[in-house]
């Protein structure tokens, strides 16, 4: 292994950063209304359900980082580039597609695996495909939330019409990347 | 009880690529887990704030409101508030589904559910803000966001090609 892994991403380790900071406005903002039109018990209430939430997702935030880091490793940086890379072309998408629709777990596994594939080498279409598919068409979203509210003709049927989705969103950021590098981009 | 077996079944996952690391070298397993765990640790903060967020936008956004707006719509007018309406939409995977489900049985078009919970699927703004935010680069966020707004309303018109289930 190279002695260089850029772990997830090449993100800037900046201290202020932008989204972080219209993050904070939003909550701020948000929370101020409800503690105005509700009073201090709801706000307090909602305070307390979150911080359960927060607790549930901990462990499985953790094994999402994990697993990322673990399959990092596992497969060798010229595989993903040449599966899902910049020159993957239809093929990467269509790789992407297929795999959103198999990986399981919540956003807690999907997103630290996406940042990890874009550090080592990944295509961002290829990376948007994959996020697109298991947010619209994954198997493990479909049967154990969607398919209890909607029953299985209506899930089949919006499947079904969903299915082109992530193939389309990939291919619109390879033409979106392509009009950038034509334009001002050196 | 479904998430404890999630759970379990993220720990499973962890447990069996961690040997598979092992198998290769130890220190290589070490120093991956550590990589993993400081990961982890740099995202927390920040997830904190999201998930505040969206309790807190949960609780500014009447959900009444919100079916009360698929229930009425048509159209590809309808499609469109449907199509906003699901980016709106708050909280965790449950509320998506149940709003979808309660607005399919209170008289919303069919074609208007499908863009709601297609637009719910790829936007729910508190999952934006609790996890890709933090987690991806912003440039990749964007990237996908822009990419697919169109999403909701080819979902909704290929369901209507496809006719009713």
């Amino acid at each position: 292994m190279q002695a260089d892994k850029p772990q997830p991403a090449r993100r800037k380790r900046k201290t202020f950063d932008w989204p972080t900071a219209v993050l904070i406005a939003i909550v701020v903002s948000a929370a101020a209304y409800v503690f105005w039109r509700d009073g201090a018990a709801r706000f307090f209430d909602v305070i307390w359900s979150d911080a359960d939430l927060f607790v549930w997702m901990l462990p499985n935030v953790l094994a999402g980082c994990l697993i990322a880091a673990l399959v990092t490793i596992l497969l060798p940086r010229d595989t993903v580039s040449r599966w899902v890379g910049r020159d993957s072309g239809l093929k990467g998408i269509l790789i992407s597609a297929g795999a959103g629709i198999i990986v399981p777990g919540g956003p807690f596994t999907i997103y630290p695996i996406a940042a990890a594939f874009l550090g080592m080498g990944a295509d961002v279409a290829a990376v948007v495909t994959l996020i697109t598919s298991w947010t619209t068409i994954g198997m493990s979203r479909a049967l154990v939330w969607e398919l209890p509210f909607l029953g299985f003709d209506f899930v089949l049927w919006r499947w079904l019409a969903a299915l082109p989705l992530a193939i389309l969103a990939g291919l619109i950021v390879r033409a979106i990347e392509r009009y950038w590098r034509a334009g001002a981009k050196p | 009880m479904i998430d404890v077996i999630v759970t379990a079944a993220l720990w499973i996952i962890v447990a069996a690529l961690a040997l598979g690391v092992a198998r290769r070298s130890t220190p290589l397993l070490r120093e991956s887990t550590k990589e993993g765990s400081v990961e982890f640790l740099r995202l927390v903060p920040r997830m904190a704030i999201g998930v505040l967020g969206s309790g807190f936008i949960a609780a500014a956004l009447p959900q009444d409101f919100v079916v009360a707006w698929l229930g009425s719509s048509s159209g590809v007018l309808g499609i469109a508030l449907a199509g906003f309406a699901g980016a709106m939409t708050p909280g965790g995977p449950v509320v998506g589904f149940a709003i979808a489900a309660a607005a399919l049985k209170g008289g919303a078009g069919a074609p208007q559910v499908i863009a709601y919970s297609t637009a719910w699927a790829l936007y729910a703004f508190p999952r934006l803000l609790t996890y890709e935010v933090p987690i991806l680069p912003a440039r990749v966020v964007w990237l996908r966001v822009i990419a697919s707004l169109p999403l909701p309303f080819i979902a909704a018109w290929l369901a209507m090609l496809l006719g009713k289930p």
